[in-house]
């Protein structure tokens, strides 16, 4: 019954769409308050009917009903509760239904804080939102849906991939498409002020906190996918410039220039229709990103012909959407008037360089990722584009941006004093040079990595030394400085920590791919490896049960200079339902770098396992550098003057309190 | 005129940005375009040594052995009209089987042995690995999919293919 009543659910809440899309839009155009104001109860519509349609596919999953051909092509009985709920978005069907639904927490986001909005403005998002909305409900109910029966009904269903099957993934898509679906704020408002030929202010006020927000879980996201990958994948990597990796990179790439695109907006008045040309832009790849991995065109162009229905519509809905508002933006930027005007050695040129930096890197991503697809459809030529392309083209685009990212924070709005910027960061050159030097001396070999630590050094030292130059730490006593910091915005903290962290990530991705070392071999208990100055010795090897698969365990001893430092269990499992194996490697973090050890296959020949030993120098650093990106983030989010509604509240704390106002407007 | 200039200021700009981009993007093609072959092709076209390509096909039934060593492994890869020997050193990925569809990535030793250094197979074991169905096709030699066309997961943003280690 639940599975008829998701689907009658999720139809209304596609009627609801349609209301949401038509009426507020025609009531803007004819500034009628009534029509306008149906967009508030269409949008709760459409969040209750989704939310029905969720729940009762989440139920469906739960109680294991296997008529449902979804669940039974997903779900096994059993599989542990967990991955009972995770597996609703675990496949293509029941993701659309969650990209749906978090679209639809957005949309009541804004019918509920957006009391303060212009209410043309307001009606019009809220139309775009719920077009979008709509978009997707019909290709779901059209082509993907999730609550088709079986006549009969198996008795068992075929299980999650067992590589999903960890808290690491069960988590990565949510964050993501958290993430994916955020950037349709910011275009909703691109859209709409673009309808209405002017971006003020307040718009980019309303836009930045979102952008932020959508910035933040798409870190997240990614990050939490990369980290599974390590530990999942067995093989000891991080990233793999993988085409669905670089799906959910391109949107982050885009969404970090918006945000600092629609700080200028914000601030200075100035970068307006940039700025909504890069929210376009943002929400078209989060699209794209969402459709290359779900509708299999990356694993074969042909597999997507296959689904002609699946395949029409969505690129139908691509061009519509995409094409759509950039030809509205051809026509109608002109219209978005900037005021401020500033030198190009400023803080909005710094930013505006960044900005196109990052595009353009994101650029080669896009080159990199889509060619082959491209090349594919074309003359079925087959070729894949691998990571020393993104090491020759992304990288070096990225080491600029990572120095003006440091100096960016000293520059003046309007003019600013290059030798002036330069003598501040002393000491970040300092470290730039320090570490170049360090590293070539320590480790030789191509100059490369160690430049490109010496950029992140010079990033982290930029970025502590602005935050205790706004402390005026060691300049004056050292309760002043703490008054200072108590008095600062969040805001400031949040830029200091994500450009820390920035520094960090960068570090831990540089030395994990320059400096990792490996080595193979097949150990029978008793044996030994040794990896640089490690020795790793196989004391057991067994099997264990678990819930839905058997393991074979390794016990292994790490020591390093003769003592024991860590005893670790890598494992290898096998579920019965699907066939598989999954790696689950043992990973021995410290600070500076992880150990990892991941177990092959057994070998008859000698009756011992095939053993992988790595040494990832700095790897933990990019989780931590992660964490502190996001930490970052939503400590800038909780700035009051970021808080939607609450700009008079801070105008009215700024003014109390002069010396601060200064402090806050240099903050970015 | 301010305004003028600002705007030649940023077309000047995201010009010689996107030029510098271009650039770098065609000059890594030239070397890091990696191109795929079947076995049948691989023996109809000449490959540079040193030229890094992928093949695939299916592994052949009970051609899997291993070295002394214990952890270099050869298996030939059929595309059912002509097959290719491959050697590699490494632990294979966990979705690896005779029977089933394969990608390696290295080069062609001299001796006619293909050295992978990458050895690749993908989440699902219904599945199968595009290039490979491709070239059956192509071959003739295609049985259709088992299971659909879309490899299982929810790999939204994850990397997708379970691969074998670079050395």
């Amino acid at each position: 019954m639940s599975a008829e009543l998701g689907h009658y659910a999720l139809i209304l809440a596609l009627v609801m769409a349609v209301v949401q899309t038509t009426l507020p839009m025609v009531g803007a155009a004819r500034r009628d308050a009534l029509w306008m104001g149906l967009a508030t109860p269409a949008v709760i519509g459409q969040f209750v009917f989704v939310s029905m349609a969720f729940a009762c596919l989440m139920h469906a999953y739960v109680v294991s009903d296997f008529s449902v051909m979804n669940v039974a092509a997903n779900s096994h009985s059993d599989k542990p509760l967990l991955y009972k709920f995770t597996a609703v978005w675990g496949n293509h069907e029941g993701s659309m239904v969650l990209w749906v639904w978090i679209l639809a927490v957005y949309g009541l986001a804004v019918a509920a804080f957006g009391g303060n909005l212009p209410p043309t403005l307001k009606a019009r998002v809220l139309a775009i939102q719920g077009f979008i909305g709509a978009g997707f409900l019909l290709f779901s109910l059209g082509t993907s849906d999730p609550f088709i029966r079986l006549d009969p009904a198996p008795i068992n269903g075929n299980d999650l991939n067992p590589l999903l099957q960890d808290p690491g993934l069960a988590f990565h898509p949510p964050l993501l498409y958290f993430g994916y679906v955020g950037m349709s704020m910011p275009f909703a408002f691109a859209i709409a002020a673009l309808i209405e030929g002017r971006v003020d202010p307040a718009w980019a006020r309303w836009v930045r906190p979102w952008t932020l927000l959508a910035w933040c879980t798409l870190t997240a996201g990614i990050v939490l996918g990369s980290w599974w990958a390590y530990y999942e994948l067995g093989w000891g990597g991080f990233w793999f410039w993988d085409p669905v990796e670089n799906a959910s990179f391109m949107p982050w790439l885009m969404g970090t220039a918006l945000l600092h695109s629609a700080l200028v907006a914000e601030k200075r008045d100035a970068l307006k229709s940039w700025t909504v040309l890069l929210a376009i832009l943002a929400f078209s790849l989060s699209l794209l990103g969402t459709f290359l991995v779900r509708s299999g065109v990356l694993t074969s162009v042909h597999s997507f012909a296959s689904d002609p229905a699946r395949g029409a519509y969505i690129l139908g809905f691509l061009v519509f959407v995409i094409g759509g508002s950039l030809a509205l933006y051809a026509w109608r930027a002109p219209a978005l008037k900037a005021t401020g005007t500033f030198k190009p050695i400023s803080r909005e040129g710094a930013l505006l360089l960044n900005n196109l930096l990052l595009v353009v890197g994101c650029a080669t991503v896009f080159v990199g990722t889509l060619y082959p697809i491209v090349l594919d459809a074309i003359d079925g030529s087959k070729v894949s584009v691998g990571p020393p392309f993104f090491d020759k083209t992304f990288v070096p685009l990225m080491a600029p941006a990572l120095l003006l990212t440091a100096m960016a924070p000293f520059m003046a709005w309007k003019r600013a004093d290059l030798g002036g910027v330069l003598q501040r960061i002393w000491l970040a050159a300092l470290a730039l040079a320090g570490a170049i030097a360090l590293i070539y001396a320590t480790h030789g070999g191509p100059i490369g990595p160690a430049i490109g630590i010496g950029i992140t050094a010079w990033l982290f030292v930029g970025a502590i030394v602005e935050f205790a130059d706004r402390l005026r730490l060691f300049r004056v006593p050292l309760a002043e400085s703490m008054k200072r910091l108590a008095g600062l915005p969040r805001s400031a903290i949040g830029t200091t920590l994500a450009h820390a962290g920035v520094a960090v990530l960068a570090a831990g991705c540089i030395a994990g791919s320059a400096w990792r070392t490996e080595t193979i071999g097949v150990m029978k208990p008793g044996d030994q490896a040794t990896l640089g100055d490690y020795t790793v010795t196989m004391a057991t090897i067994g099997e264990e049960p678990g819930p839905n698969y058997s393991a074979v365990v390794a016990e292994m001893r790490l020591m390093k200079d003769g003592e024991l430092i860590d005893v670790m269990y890598p494992s290898k499992r096998f579920y019965p339902v699907q066939g598989q194996q999954t790696t689950e490697a043992a990973i021995r973090t410290s600070f500076m770098s992880d150990f990892y050890i991941s177990l092959g296959d057994p070998d008859e020949a000698s009756g011992g396992h095939g053993v992988r030993l790595y040494h990832n120098p700095l790897v933990p650093w990019i989780w931590i550098g992660a964490v502190v990106m996001v930490l970052g983030g939503l400590l800038s989010l909780s700035d009051r003057r970021l808080r939607v509604g609450a700009p008079a509240r801070a105008r009215a704390r700024r003014a109390e309190r002069p010396a601060e106002a200064g402090a806050g407007s240099k903050a970015s | 005129m301010k305004r003028k200039h600002k705007r030649l200021m940023f077309v000047l700009g995201g010009m010689a940005a996107l030029g510098i981009a271009a650039g770098l993007v065609v000059s890594a093609f030239d070397e890091n375009l990696v191109f795929f072959f079947s076995p049948t092709e691989l023996a109809a076209k000449e490959i540079k040594p040193d030229q890094r390509i992928r093949i695939g096909g299916l592994v052949e039934a009970g051609s899997l052995t291993k070295e002394t060593d214990g952890v270099t492994v050869r298996f030939s890869v059929t595309d059912n009209t002509k097959s290719l020997a491959v050697r590699y050193k490494g632990i294979l990925p966990d979705l690896f089987r005779e029977g089933q569809g394969v990608v390696a990535e290295g080069r062609m030793g001299t001796d006619g042995v293909f050295e992978a250094s990458e050895v690749l197979a993908k989440h699902d074991e219904n599945y199968m690995p595009r290039e490979v169905a491709d070239a059956l096709k192509k071959s003739g030699e295609w049985k259709g999919e088992k299971h659909g066309d879309a490899p299982a997961g929810a790999n939204s943003g994850a990397p997708a293919p379970t691969e074998g280690a670079t050395q």
